[in-house]
């Protein structure tokens, strides 16, 4: 599936690559004891260190370290085992030591690799640059005061790791399930949140055009964008835009973008002209970060299943599509829940469930699978329901809606309700017998020859039967009447 | 390696340093006997020497993952020119 932008002059490919900002989960900050936590009162989770006093020196969280690690481990990289952390110099007023530590020359994390799926089925391959640690910045809030801005730096210092795709992706699609599959990787380590909405995960994202087998033209970073959907808009009118400056016969000069939803274009960062003079020089007040061997491999050892492997065993053993596969594996509560249900009953019908009925009623009444009043051993009994004969599929749907109002056992509702399955062929047979009776025309029809009315006639007596029916018996019971 | 006045005037910017028209010449000197002086370091051959990242060979030092400072509100804000509540605050930075 080849994304392309049709222009005057020819046929324009998208070339992109993404830098994650991805929030380490800790407890406290990268190289201060302040706390982590989101929405705290302001400046009441700032030491001496975020504040940048005089004399004040970083001491590196070894969590963040191991975080970084997991992460790297998780996306089939390169674990450097000597890296080094560096000044990014820079002035804003929500950074108050004038530059950012990171990791310039020497990441802690270098190649690595992302198998993503896209909606067609196919999977391509997303390479990783590097990731690297890094302090995130305060905030500023500018709606406060006609004139002023407020700083609040509760979230100067807290640990970032930044992770840099190859400029491999081809498309907005591509850039989208690039990040939704970082997003559950990451919460699968339970090394970020991947909250776009707190901010916990942001993109910035670099985009150019060319002609088909062209080498790389010019680019442009949009900064900041805030979320997979503003990504994808954000990449689609930026590259309309290139498109159109280069078959008016102009540059593109690389330049760093806003991405503006409300309007869906990207418009100049003027202030940012000297961005990209940081004059990074190695930080003075740290050593070199050297890992252990053994180290690495203990943490290695203790990572979770991660969802390609997972995908990969739901596919084996339990004979799912990759597709199903791959959406229940998006999440680890998600794939949890699928093997509670599918445990000793049929996994496909199980899979069918929780893609199908499941995900819409907790869509349309705004739950989670966490707070669902359907739970993983509910949703199996109504299975168990339906495989022992006690009630029919179309019966279950019925009690599947009262499970999700009610978050009551579906043995119950059967009994309550009296949904219990007809077997009895005499009560079938007395309403295959009503219902051609009320049917005389139809009935002559089917006779000369309208075979197709056979599924009216079941229709009919399900409807008889308040759909209680056993629909193999009611076949076979209106099958054996109109043979004769 | 010789800075010219652009690239003074260029770095001055960068620090946020207002450096007068008549300093430039001046500091282009300075700045220029500095890196020389510097410059002395290339004489010394390093052909065969691993890249070194200090004097001695101390590894890093690492804290555990504890939450042992904040709440410190008024220390923190002590300086700020402008308070406002538990905010600091600074002229109008908007794009």
């Amino acid at each position: 599936m080849t994304y392309t932008l049709q222009g005057s002059t020819g046929t324009w490919e998208i070339v992109c690559g993404l830098e994650v900002h991805a929030q380490v989960i800790s407890r406290s900050k990268l190289f201060s004891g302040a706390a982590t936590d989101f929405g705290s009162e302001p400046n009441s989770q700032v030491s001496l260190v975020d504040a940048a006093f005089p004399g004040m020196l970083p001491v590196l969280n070894e969590e963040c370290v191991a975080q970084a690690v997991r992460t790297g481990l998780g996306l089939n990289a390169q674990i450097n085992l000597n890296s080094r952390f560096d000044r990014k110099n820079y002035f804003y007023a929500d950074l108050p030591s004038g530059y950012q530590i990171s990791q310039f020359e020497q990441p802690i994390v270098g190649r690595g690799e992302v198998e993503v799926e896209l909606p067609d089925g196919s999977a391509r391959r997303i390479g990783i640059t590097r990731l690297h640690l890094e302090q995130d910045a305060g905030k500023s809030l500018h709606d406060q005061d006609p004139s002023r801005s407020f700083i609040d730096l509760n979230r100067c210092g807290v640990a970032l790791m930044e992770i840099v795709s190859e400029p491999d992706i081809r498309s907005p699609e591509e850039a989208g399930a690039y990040l939704r599959k970082l997003r559950t990787v990451l919460r699968y380590l339970g090394t970020c949140d991947g909250n776009m909405d707190e901010g916990s995960m942001r993109a910035d994202v670099n985009v150019s055009v060319r002609h088909a087998g062209e080498p790389f033209r010019t680019r442009c970073e949009v900064k900041n964008v805030n979320s997979i959907r503003f990504v994808m808009l954000a990449i689609e009118a930026e590259a309309r835009r290139q498109v159109e400056i280069w078959e008016a016969g102009q540059e593109v000069h690389q330049e760093t973008r806003l991405f503006d939803p409300a309007r869906n274009e990207t418009r100049s960062m003027r202030s940012k002209e000297d961005a990209h003079d940081y004059r990074y020089f190695p930080d003075p007040d740290l050593l070199p970060l050297v890992l252990e061997q053994g180290w690495v491999a203990r943490l290695k050892a203790s990572l979770p299943e991660l969802p390609d492997a997972k995908r990969a065993r739901f596919v084996r053993d339990y004979g799912l599509t990759p597709y199903d596969a791959a959406v229940l594996v998006a999440e680890q509560s998600i794939a949890a829940f699928f093997e509670t249900v599918a445990s000793g009953r049929n996994a496909r019908l199980a899979a069918n469930w929780i893609t199908g009925d499941f995900f819409a009623a907790l869509n349309r009444t705004g739950r989670t699978i966490e707070t669902s009043p359907v739970t993983a051993e509910t949703l199996g009994a109504l299975l168990d329901l339906m495989a022992d004969g006690t009630i029919n599929g179309r019966i279950a749907k019925e009690v599947f809606e009262a499970m999700v109002d009610t978050g009551a056992a579906p043995a119950d509702i059967v009994q309550q309700r009296g949904l219990r399955q007809v077997t009895d062929t005499g009560a079938i047979d007395d309403a295959v017998n009503a219902v051609l009776a009320a049917n005389p025309d139809k009935l002559a029809e089917y006779r000369s020859g309208k075979d197709k009315l056979f599924g009216f006639f079941v229709g009919q007596v399900m409807k008889a039967m308040a759909g209680r029916g056993n629909p193999a018996l009611v076949n076979e019971a209106l099958r054996a009447r109109l043979s004769v | 390696m010789s800075l010219d006045p652009a690239t003074v005037r260029r770095i001055a910017k960068l620090a946020r340093i207002g450096v007068a028209e008549g300093d430039v010449a001046r500091l282009q000197g300075e700045l220029n006997g500095i890196l020389g002086w510097i410059e002395q370091l290339s004489e010394v051959n390093v052909d065969g020497v691993e890249p070194l990242t200090g004097g001695a060979q101390i590894a890093l030092r690492l804290r555990a993952d504890a939450v042992t400072d904040g709440h410190i509100a008024d220390a923190v804000l002590s300086n700020a020119p402008d308070r406002v509540g538990d905010f600091y605050t600074v002229p109008k930075v908007v794009e």
